[in-house]
C-alpha cells in the first residue's frame, strides 16, 4: 500500500523538483527525487515567452467564462427539470438523456461550429463546453433528494413564484452542488485542448494545454520567438529548455490540484446520488 | 390557492385536511394542462439555456450525420449534396486499413479493460481493509490527485521522464548497466504506456464509487465472520466483494459498450510517426481523414464515426444481455 502511494506521487514530486533545480543538473540527470541546486529560470522563461503567457491568460479567460455561464445554466436548468410537477418534465428529461446515448460525432459538430461562424473565435472555446448533460442530470437528482417538497409548499402559500423560491430558498441550501458544478466545469475547461485543436488555428487564441502540446510533445520551443533577446541569451534559453518544460507542467497542474480537495468533500455524495438514482 | 394544491377529488368529499399534502405529479387533473403549463412558465424559462444548448450542440450535429450518406462538399451544403447511399461505409469496410484500425482499437481497449477495470476495485478493497484510517485518508487524497490533470500534462510528464537522453528512467537504466530504451518512439511500448499511465491517472478516483459501496456494508457481518474464525482474506472475498459486485457489473457493461471508443485525446497526444502502426485507432483516424488533412473527407469520416457508434450500441446491448443472464443484474 505504501509502495502504491509512493508510485502515484513520485512523478509529481519529481516534476516539481526538476522545475526548481539547476538546469545543468536537470540536463545531466542528477535530479532523481529532491531538487539539486536551485533556480527559477524555468519559471522566468515562461513569462518571457509571449506564446505561453498568452496561453495562460486565454485559459484563465475561457475557464472563467465557461464556469460562470455553465454553472448558472446547469443549476437553474437542473432545478427546473427536478420539478416533477412541471408539465412535460418526462418528455424534457428524455430530450436530455437521449443526447447521452446518441451523438453526432466529431465532423458534424465541427460543421455546426463552422456554420455558426465561430471558427477561430473565443466562442469556439467557450460555448461547446458550456453545458454538460451528465452534470445537469446529477444536479437534478441532487435537488430531488435534497429540496423537501414541504419547503416549496410553504413558499407557495406565502405567494412566492418559482423563480423567487429558486433564488431565495434553493440556491442558499444547495451550496455543495453549486461548488461541485463550478469546479468540474473549471477543471474541464482548464484541461481541454481538443476543441482548440479542431476549432482554432490562430496562435493568439490558443489555450495553455495547446501551447503545452506544441512545446512538450512537438518540441517547437523556439527561443528566437521571445521578445528582444540577444544570441547569448538564446544559448542560455536552449540550455534551460528542459527546465522550462517541467515548469510548464507545474504551472498547468497547480490550479486543478488546488481545487480538488474542495471538490472531494462534496464529490462522493454528488456522484453516488447522481449515478445510482439517475 | 388552497384547493389547487390539495388533491382535487379529496377536497370535494372530505373536509379540508389540516396538513396540506404535496401534490402528486399527475393528481391534479382538474386544472387544465394549458393553465398548469402557463403557471410553470418560470421553470421553462430556467430550462431555456440548456435546451437551446442541446438543440445546437447535440441535435443539430445529429441532423448533420446525413452527410455520411451524401457526397458532402461545403460548396453545396448538407441538403444540396447528392445522396450516395452506403458508398462511404463500403469504402471503409473494404479499405486496407480497416482490419488494422479495428485490431488496434480493440486490442488497446481490451488491454485497458483487463488492467484498468480491476485496479480501482483492488485499490478500494485494500483501502477498506486498512486499519489506520488516517493513513487510508492520505493514500486516497494522493490517489485522487492525478485525475484532475489534463491529458497533455500526463503525456508531458511521461515524455520527460522516459526521454532516452535525459529522462530519469533511462538515467537509472544506464546507471545499472541496462540499455537505454526510447519508450515513446517504439510501437511495442505504446499500449503499455497508454494503459498504465491511465491506471496511474484514474484508478484512485474510480475507486471512490467502490469505496462508497463498501462503506455501506454493515459492520455486523464482519464481526460475525470474525467470530466464526474467518481470516481477513476470506472476509474480503465473501463479504466485501459480493457487496460491490452490482456496481462492478454496471461499470463493466459501460466499459464494453465503449470498446471502439478509446481515450482519444491521450492517444492523439502520444501518437508519433514511429508508433503509428499501433497507435492509429478509429477515433484518431476519423480526425485524420476528416479534419487534419489537406483534403478533408467529411462524408467518409462521418461514416466511420457512425460505424463506430453503431458497433458500440450493439456491444452495449450484448454485454447487458449477458450480464443479466449471468448475474441477474443489468443496466437497462
Amino acid at each position: 500500500m505504501l509502495l502504491l502511494g509512493l508510485s502515484i506521487i513520485y512523478p509529481l514530486i519529481f516534476v516539481v523538483s526538476a522545475s526548481f533545480s539547476d538546469p545543468l543538473a536537470v540536463n545531466s540527470g542528477q535530479v532523481t527525487l529532491w531538487p539539486v541546486g536551485f533556480s527559477l529560470d524555468g519559471y522566468k522563461a515562461i513569462f518571457e515567452y509571449p506564446l505561453i503567457f498568452r496561453g495562460l491568460i486565454n485559459s484563465v479567460f475561457y475557464g472563467a467564462a465557461v464556469t460562470v455561464f455553465a454553472t448558472f445554466a446547469t443549476i437553474a436548468g437542473g432545478y427546473a427539470i427536478s420539478r416533477t410537477d412541471m408539465p412535460g418534465h418526462r418528455l424534457l428529461m428524455m430530450v436530455f438523456v437521449f443526447t447521452m446515448f446518441f451523438a453526432g460525432g466529431m465532423i458534424p459538430s465541427y460543421l455546426v461550429v463552422k456554420s455558426l461562424g465561430m471558427l477561430n473565435t473565443p466562442w469556439a472555446m467557450i460555448l461547446p463546453g458550456a453545458m454538460s448533460v451528465w452534470q445537469l442530470i446529477i444536479t437534478r437528482t441532487y435537488f430531488q433528494v435534497n429540496v423537501p417538497k414541504e419547503l416549496l409548499e410553504c413558499s407557495r402559500l406565502d405567494g412566492a413564484s418559482d423563480w423567487a423560491f429558486f433564488i431565495r430558498v434553493v440556491v442558499p441550501i444547495s451550496k455543495p452542488i453549486i461548488a461541485v458544478n463550478a469546479l468540474l466545469f473549471a477543471v474541464a475547461s482548464w484541461n481541454s485542448y481538443f476543441n482548440g485543436i479542431i476549432y482554432l488555428t490562430d496562435e493568439n487564441l490558443y489555450s495553455l494545454p495547446m501551447v503545452m502540446r506544441d512545446i512538450l510533445l512537438q518540441n517547437s520551443f523556439d527561443p528566437s520567438k521571445m521578445s528582444g533577446v540577444d544570441p547569448a541569451q538564446i544559448e542560455k534559453l536552449k540550455r534551460i529548455a528542459d527546465q522550462l518544460k517541467y515548469a510548464l507542467i507545474v504551472i498547468a497542474s497547480v490550479p486543478p490540484l488546488l481545487i480538488y480537495p474542495f471538490v472531494q468533500k462534496h464529490f462522493v455524495k454528488g456522484m453516488m446520488i447522481g449515478s445510482l438514482k439517475g | 390557492m388552497k384547493t389547487t394544491i390539495q388533491v382535487a377529488g379529496e377536497s370535494a368529499t372530505t373536509p379540508a385536511p389540516v396538513i396540506v399534502k404535496a401534490p402528486e405529479p399527475r393528481a391534479n387533473k382538474s386544472v387544465s394542462l394549458g393553465r398548469r403549463m402557463l403557471r410553470a412558465w418560470q421553470l421553462y424559462a430556467m430550462l431555456l439555456i440548456p435546451l437551446v444548448w442541446v438543440a445546437i450542440f447535440c441535435y443539430w450535429p445529429l441532423y448533420g450525420i446525413q452527410i455520411a450518406f451524401r457526397d458532402y462538399t461545403p460548396a453545396h451544403g448538407i441538403t444540396g449534396s447528392d445522396w450516395v447511399g452506403l458508398k462511404y461505409f463500403v469504402r471503409f469496410l473494404s479499405s486496407y486499413q480497416f482490419f488494422e484500425l479495428i485490431k488496434n482499437t480493440v486490442v488497446l481497449h481490451m488491454y485497458e479493460l483487463l488492467v484498468a477495470f480491476p485496479a480501482p476495485i483492488l485499490l478500494a478493497l485494500a483501502l477498506n481493509t486498512l486499519r489506520q484510517k488516517v493513513f487510508s485518508r492520505i493514500v486516497q487524497l494522493v490517489a485522487y490527485a492525478p485525475n484532475f490533470l489534463s491529458a497533455v500534462v500526463v503525456v508531458g510528464i511521461m515524455t520527460m521522464m522516459l526521454s532516452p537522453s535525459t529522462g530519469v528512467v533511462n538515467q537509472f537504466f544506464s546507471a545499472v548497466g541496462l540499455p537505454r530504451i526510447d519508450f515513446m518512439g517504439q510501437s511495442e511500448w505504446f499500449q503499455s504506456l497508454y494503459v498504465f499511465s491511465g491506471v496511474w491517472q484514474s484508478a484512485g478516483f474510480a475507486a471512490i464509487i467502490y469505496l462508497a459501496a463498501l462503506a455501506g456494508v454493515p459492520p455486523e457481518l464482519h464481526e460475525a465472520a470474525k467470530m466464526d474464525g474467518a481470516s481477513q482474506l476470506r472476509r474480503v472475498w465473501h463479504i466485501d466483494l459480493p457487496s460491490i459486485m452490482p456496481i462492478a457489473v454496471i461499470m463493466l457493461i459501460l466499459n464494453i459498450g465503449s470498446i471502439l471508443n478509446v481515450g482519444f485525446e491521450k492517444v492523439l497526444l502520444m501518437q508519433n510517426p514511429l508508433n503509428l502502426d499501433i497507435s492509429q485507432v478509429i477515433n484518431t483516424y476519423v480526425y485524420q481523414v476528416g479534419l487534419n488533412s489537406a483534403v478533408p473527407q467529411y462524408s467518409y469520416a462521418t461514416a466511420i464515426g457512425i460505424f463506430q457508434s453503431v458497433v458500440g450500441v450493439i456491444l452495449l446491448l450484448l454485454a447487458n444481455w449477458m450480464a443479466r443472464r449471468i448475474t441477474k443484474s443489468g443496466l437497462l
